[in-house]
């Protein structure tokens, strides 16, 4: 698969004075159809990245290419047909005065016709499964049903990319399981390519590729398993591990012979099984 | 809040709630200039008959109206003195100094009195049976002539929409942050008019700034989804204009020219 997102030698600094960059000399490339999670600590440069693959800030150094397409000034429109993105605030993403007009609004500004759009406004909501709320205001919808009409509006406008900028932060477990639920349906049925840029270790772990960045640059790029087995590294970080490694850590300290690899929570159960059967 | 009845919208399924935006926004306007036509009691009455025909039309409880005029009865009630104190001619029944209690005065007390509760009660009907979001949808196409002139009908039509849409959610973020700042201690509403005003800052300082920032994040998310100005862009909802639109209209017209027919020239 070809890669649909590269970067190269990307440099930002929010004021040109800035000893240390917001981004430093950033080189990704993302393939087609990954979910690829980008963690670090608050102000590792997350966000900032993706605002810069989306044209939303101008990096001092560096190209990004989306499609193909190099991201300048004349492309960025063309760009952004390309890229869904999804905020962090539930509340201050919602630009419609009620669900319908909120998921309309981005075809509204492709100038898509109206036919179309009511088709399409009725297979996103379908999509995350909000179509009883098309009416609804957003003082009526709870955080998490407020994230699932900001994707269906991602949806509905087709784009290849999907990026998650911190979207499940402000979400309590049940929203949040939702959300990951869509994110992962998303990806693996509906071929998206999803960034997915989180303090959530557990989402993390979920995606294929995990890329971790601290004070602006890139310091560990591999798959999660391999990222987790690094545990104290990790929390050296400012960053935690999913909860199956914290276990494993803990039964260390209790002279348990722990095997070296990351395990997900089922490999973990099993491998618990298999010792206590051992014994 | 309870008592703010304007600009609160109740969902209902009525003929009047299924008017066109446009036409009830055309009407109340209308209205509000045909009233200054009646001059006797006829008249009065025939727009009252007209109103109360809306009212009953609407299906909403007359409480909520007689909400919206006592909301505000002291701004009435000082008019209403006014005139009847100080308006001369006819029999004069009271003389005090310079107030005076007079035939044509109490008649024109009773007037003023009539054309508020009128002007209330239809732009209240306006507001109840039509959502904001309508109101600014209708305004915008009521506005488009101004395009003409160079007025940003759109923009002007955008803000409103997104202002309307923050109103709630500002109001959750106002009784939150008053909450907050009361468990630290700050008393709201106590107190000599120079403290209750500076109780109103750690309230005032902390709303505008969320506002901006949430102004931030709202164009950015407003941009990323491709929002480049009005040039191009569609819409996705829409006002079409019925039959009974037109009915209505023409109702005022019959209204109007009964009114002009009756009224003491």
């Amino acid at each position: 698969m070809s890669a649909i997102i590269e970067i190269e030698n990307l440099t930002y600094r929010y004021a040109p004075d800035d000893i240390i960059p917001a981004l430093d000399n950033i080189n990704l490339s993302i393939k087609e159809g990954q979910w690829l999670a980008i963690v670090g600590h608050n102000g590792s440069g997350k966000s900032t990245l993706a605002k810069a693959i989306d044209g939303l800030i101008a990096p001092q150094e560096g190209t990004i290419k989306v499609a193909g397409i190099k991201l300048s000034e004349d492309t960025v429109w063309d760009i952004r047909t390309n890229i869904g993105m999804v905020f962090q605030n539930p509340d201050n993403q919602f630009v419609g005065a009620d669900v319908e007009g909120d998921v309309a609004f981005g075809m509204e500004n492709q100038g898509i016709e109206r036919s179309e759009m009511v088709k399409r406004v009725h297979e996103a909501l379908t999509a995350v499964n909000m179509s009883q709320f098309a009416k609804h205001e957003p003082v009526r919808l709870s955080g998490g049903q407020k994230q699932r009409v900001a994707i269906a509006g991602v949806l509905a406008l087709r784009p290849n990319i999907v990026i998650f900028d911190e979207s499940t932060s402000m979400l309590d477990p049940e929203g949040h399981r939702d959300i990951i639920k869509l994110m992962k349906k998303l990806n693996t049925e509906e071929k998206f390519t999803v960034l997915s840029i989180t303090h959530d270790i557990d989402e993390a772990a979920l995606a294929d590729r995990v890329v971790v960045l601290d004070n602006g640059k890139i310091i560990a790029d591999d798959s999660p398993e391999k990222i987790f087995a690094r545990g104290q590294q990790l929390i050296d970080l400012g960053l935690d591990v999913p909860y199956p490694e914290s276990l494993k850590q803990e039964l260390a300290q209790l002279d348990v012979v722990v095997p070296k690899e990351y395990l997900s929570e089922e490999g973990m159960i099993d491998w618990l099984c298999r010792l206590l059967l051992k014994n | 809040m309870d008592r703010f009845i304007l600009g609160r919208y109740i969902n209902g399924d009525s003929l009047v709630h299924k008017l066109d935006a446009r036409d009830k926004l055309i009407i109340s306007m209308y209205f509000i200039v045909i009233i200054f036509l009646a001059n006797n009691w006829q008249t009065y009455s025939l727009l009252l008959v007209v109103v109360l025909g809306c009212v009953g039309l609407s299906r909403i409880n007359l409480g909520f109206f007689l909400k919206g005029v006592s909301a505000m009865i002291w701004l009435i009630i000082f008019t209403v003195l006014l005139q009847v104190f100080f308006t001369s001619g006819g029999t004069v029944y009271w003389h005090w100094g310079i107030l005076t209690l007079t035939h044509y005065g109490i008649v024109r007390g009773v007037y003023v009195f009539c054309r508020f509760v009128l002007i209330i009660f239809m732009s209240t009907l306006l507001t109840l049976t039509t959502s904001p979001l309508e109101i600014s949808d209708g305004l915008e196409s009521l506005m488009k002539p101004l395009k003409y002139v160079k007025v940003p009908v759109y923009e002007i039509a955008l803000m409103l929409s997104i202002a309307l849409r923050f109103v709630p959610t500002l109001m959750d973020e106002t009784q939150k942050i008053m909450n907050a700042q009361r468990s630290r201690g700050v008393n709201f509403g106590q107190g000599k008019l120079i403290d209750q005003i500076k109780a109103v800052i750690p309230l005032l300082i902390p709303l505008f700034v969320s506002a901006i920032n949430r102004a931030e994040d709202l164009a950015i998310a407003m941009e990323a989804r491709g929002y480049h100005g009005g040039e191009g862009r569609s819409k996705y909802r829409q006002q079409i204009w019925h039959l009974q639109d037109t009915l209505a209209l023409g109702l005022f017209a019959i209204v109007t020219v009964a009114l002009l027919f009756l009224r003491t020239w």
